[in-house]
């Protein structure tokens, strides 16, 4: 037990700066996550392995001398036709099935995903540099890198003008209707074959910033993927589907709670406190839904 | 017709049960050579060092087969070692030892990479009571479960940052230190710590902050947070490659401020290539630095070893291909002090190993670990963008003075 933070109000706002900025980078991930569960109903287990790769692409135009902050431009574009290859070989053929089967087919892409990274990048891990600097205030008692305050300011950048592109454009209508109830967009003339292989593009794509914002502001390595997928799992079970404002007060809640566990229970209970926290959302909401009639299908 | 059948399979499988037991008893020595077996890591994530091991190993079997092999009752033979791959996965280790030892008869065994894995395959070799030299498991565990046939080149964990704690109190003219920790939560960086409290409450230091970092955690931010906050006189990080580069990235970002950092794995996470500048003054401990000036026959010196190892692998070798290069040099000593290729007298030759090789001195203790080789500390200096690390204790070995305190931040260019 450690409560230095009460003794100094400024670690207060250290760790709500650092647990928010954080916070927001994970919204991104569980935004993807959440909108191609609502479409599709696919819990995607190599989400996480989708956010590295995302990253790597970062990584090698870094080596190649190119400043890895295009890499939230680049990696995007390249991980959207992964997505969408994805979907063809595999996807198409899990996704009218149950759950289980679709987490089952997932996590073997998982595998196949950690594997290849493995082989290609190498089981080293690795950052890119941006050299962005620090900002400090407060007479630099609170210190911000500015590379997180970058990745936040791009997470909400990207996050609105996929929130725009929804509403306004005709793909966006078509993805919404699909999510709303796919057989009657089916009977209105939607391809919903095309608008799933859209949607697990856009979720890869925003994958793909969110990794190659990572390699700026934190490491990569093969087999660091799975804690992404479950941390954007925990923003969706708490936020719900298709609501991204609350995916983004869900995140930022998430954020700023693990670095206040790290600060008051010790640094060895954070994650762990995230996932008790998980639970008693899931009993809350188990409560909730056994009080609320429903009727027989 | 039926009965002529089930004889022929009988007869068949009688003969098969034959050759399997007959090659297994033979297959230690196979004409000039001794066959050695090893499980490594050559997918996973252990993979680059599961490599390093391995031509390590490969280097020192070349070297010493091409300078006369091993001479057994008078007579030369030479080393060969049969490889499988255990995708860095504990269980799979255990399996494939078992593997090489019933099927492919090897009676001598070389340990994998990592200690998870050395601690998978202890167990194995003490049941057939095969003796395995390994050369990359430093758990202090390995040396406490009373193991009679694993050897270790290597010294135990708990040692690598007790003197670096050594060195602050020194600095801070022989009174006790404020130390804040940060180490992972897996078997060798809680073994690390486990030194460090030791050598707290050796000089009279107080451990100040003490995280446990998840395995899962890549972010130390509040951590470092902390440390801003009550400015200790050392701060220790220990999480492999991960926790080193993630401790040079937030440190320089957060602009935090102390004395002394002491890490593990920074010549393994190329600290000094990846966060050039920006590790300066890092100290880190190492088994082994090419600049020791510890000799032997068959490699020369440490420099030698490691311009001979550039030129055949095409890197500099890091201190896992050193130290495992070193397990080679002791099986070759065990077999020709045992004379004989009985597993007991190997054994037993290897409990009285007493010698010095490019990589260091060594003497087994009682549980099975060098207790001959002191850890070696290197800091990291720049001259511009170029960083190498350079040997600063112990005293002995030191190519340069500890630079002692880090500069601040705000003095840094």
């Amino acid at each position: 037990m450690d409560f230095l933070i009460f003794k100094a109000p400024m670690l207060m706002v250290q760790a709500s700066l650092d647990g928010i900025l954080l916070g927001i980078l994970f919204a991104l991930i569980a935004y993807g996550m959440a909108l191609q569960w609502g479409v599709m109903n696919i819990i995607n287990i190599a989400q996480g392995d989708l956010v590295i790769l995302g990253g790597y692409i970062a990584y090698t135009i870094y080596l190649w001398g190119i400043h890895p902050a295009w890499g939230v431009i680049i990696s995007p574009i390249i991980m959207f036709f992964v997505g969408w290859v994805l979907y063809k070989l595999v996807i198409n053929k899990v996704v009218d099935r149950d759950l289980f089967i679709s987490i089952l087919a997932t996590f073997g892409i998982a595998i196949v995903f950690q594997q290849l990274m493995n082989f290609i990048f190498g089981a080293d891990v690795v950052v890119a540099q941006s050299e962005y600097g620090t900002t400090m205030l407060f007479d630099n008692s609170v210190t911000l890198p500015n590379s997180k305050i970058f990745s936040a300011f791009i997470s909400v950048l990207y996050a609105i003008a996929l929130v725009i592109y929804m509403r306004k454009s005709k793909l966006g209508r078509a993805i919404r209707a699909t999510a709303q109830n796919a057989r009657a967009a089916k009977i209105l003339g939607v391809d919903t074959e095309k608008v799933y292989a859209a949607t697990f593009g856009i979720n890869a794509a925003l994958c793909g910033i969110a990794g190659a914002l990572i390699s700026i502001t934190l490491t990569l390595h093969p087999y660091v993927g799975l804690p992404y997928t479950v941390r954007s799992f925990m923003i969706v079970i708490v936020a719900g589907l298709g609501n991204l404002p609350a995916v983004a007060v869900s995140g930022m809640g998430l954020g700023l709670f693990e670095e206040f566990a790290d600060y008051i229970l010790g640094t060895e209970f954070r994650i762990g406190a995230v996932f008790l926290l998980l639970v008693l959302i899931l009993v809350y909401r188990r409560f909730k839904l056994s009080r609320k009639r429903e009727y027989l299908k | 017709m039926n009965k002529i059948a089930k004889l022929f399979v009988t007869f068949i499988s009688a003969i098969t049960l034959a050759l399997v037991s007959f090659t297994s008893s033979f297959a230690k020595v196979e004409g000039e050579y001794i066959v050695l077996g090893s499980a490594i890591s050559l997918t996973g994530k252990y993979s680059s060092n599961g490599v390093h091991t391995q031509n390590g190993y490969n280097m020192a079997v070349d070297r010493i087969n091409k300078m006369g092999g091993v001479e057994v009752q008078g007579k030369k033979y030479k080393f060969e070692i049969i490889y499988y791959d255990d995708e860095s996965n504990p269980k799979r280790a255990a399996q494939l030892a078992e593997r090489l030892i019933k099927q492919d008869g090897v009676h001598y065994m070389l340990g994998p990479y990592s200690s998870g894995l050395t601690k998978a395959i202890a167990p194995v070799t003490e049941k057939y009571k095969i003796p395995m030299v390994e050369a990359n498991g430093a758990s202090r565990s390995l040396f406490t479960k009373g193991y009679k046939y694993l050897f270790a080149v290597l010294s135990p964990a708990n040692q690598y940052l007790e003197v670096a704690i050594d060195l602050a109190v020194e600095k801070n003219g022989g009174k006790g230190v404020k130390i804040a920790q940060a180490f992972e939560q897996d078997a060798f960086s809680q073994d690390v710590r486990l030194g460090i409290l030791d050598a707290a409450k050796r000089t009279g230091s107080e451990i100040i902050i003490d995280d446990k970092l998840p395995k899962e955690l890549n972010d130390m931010a509040a951590t470092l947070a902390k440390v801003k906050a009550v400015k200790p006189d050392v701060l220790v990080v220990s999480g492999h490659t991960k926790g080193a580069l993630t401790a040079i990235r937030q440190i320089s970002e957060m602009k935090v401020d102390v004395p002394m950092l002491a890490m593990t794995h920074c010549d393994a996470a190329k600290l000094s290539k990846q966060h050039g500048k920006k590790s300066e003054f890092a100290l880190c401990a190492s088994q082994w630095h090419k600049n020791l000036s510890y000799k032997d026959k068959f490699f020369g010196s440490g420099k030698k070893y490691a311009k001979d190892f550039q030129k055949e692998f095409g890197y500099d070798p890091p201190y896992q291909s050193a130290e495992s290069s070193a397990a080679l040099l002791v099986f070759k000593d065990a077999f020709e002090r045992a004379n004989s290729f009985d597993r007991d007298a190997v054994r037993d030759a290897l409990v009285d190993t007493e010698m010095q090789t490019f990589y260091g001195n060594i003497k087994f203790g009682p549980g099975g670990q060098n207790v001959a080789k002191p850890m070696i500390l290197f800091q990291v200096r720049c001259k511009g963008d170029d960083c190498e690390n350079r040997v600063v204790a112990p005293t002995k070995w030191a190519s340069d003075k500890f630079y002692h305190p880090i500069p601040k931040w705000s003095e840094r260019s």
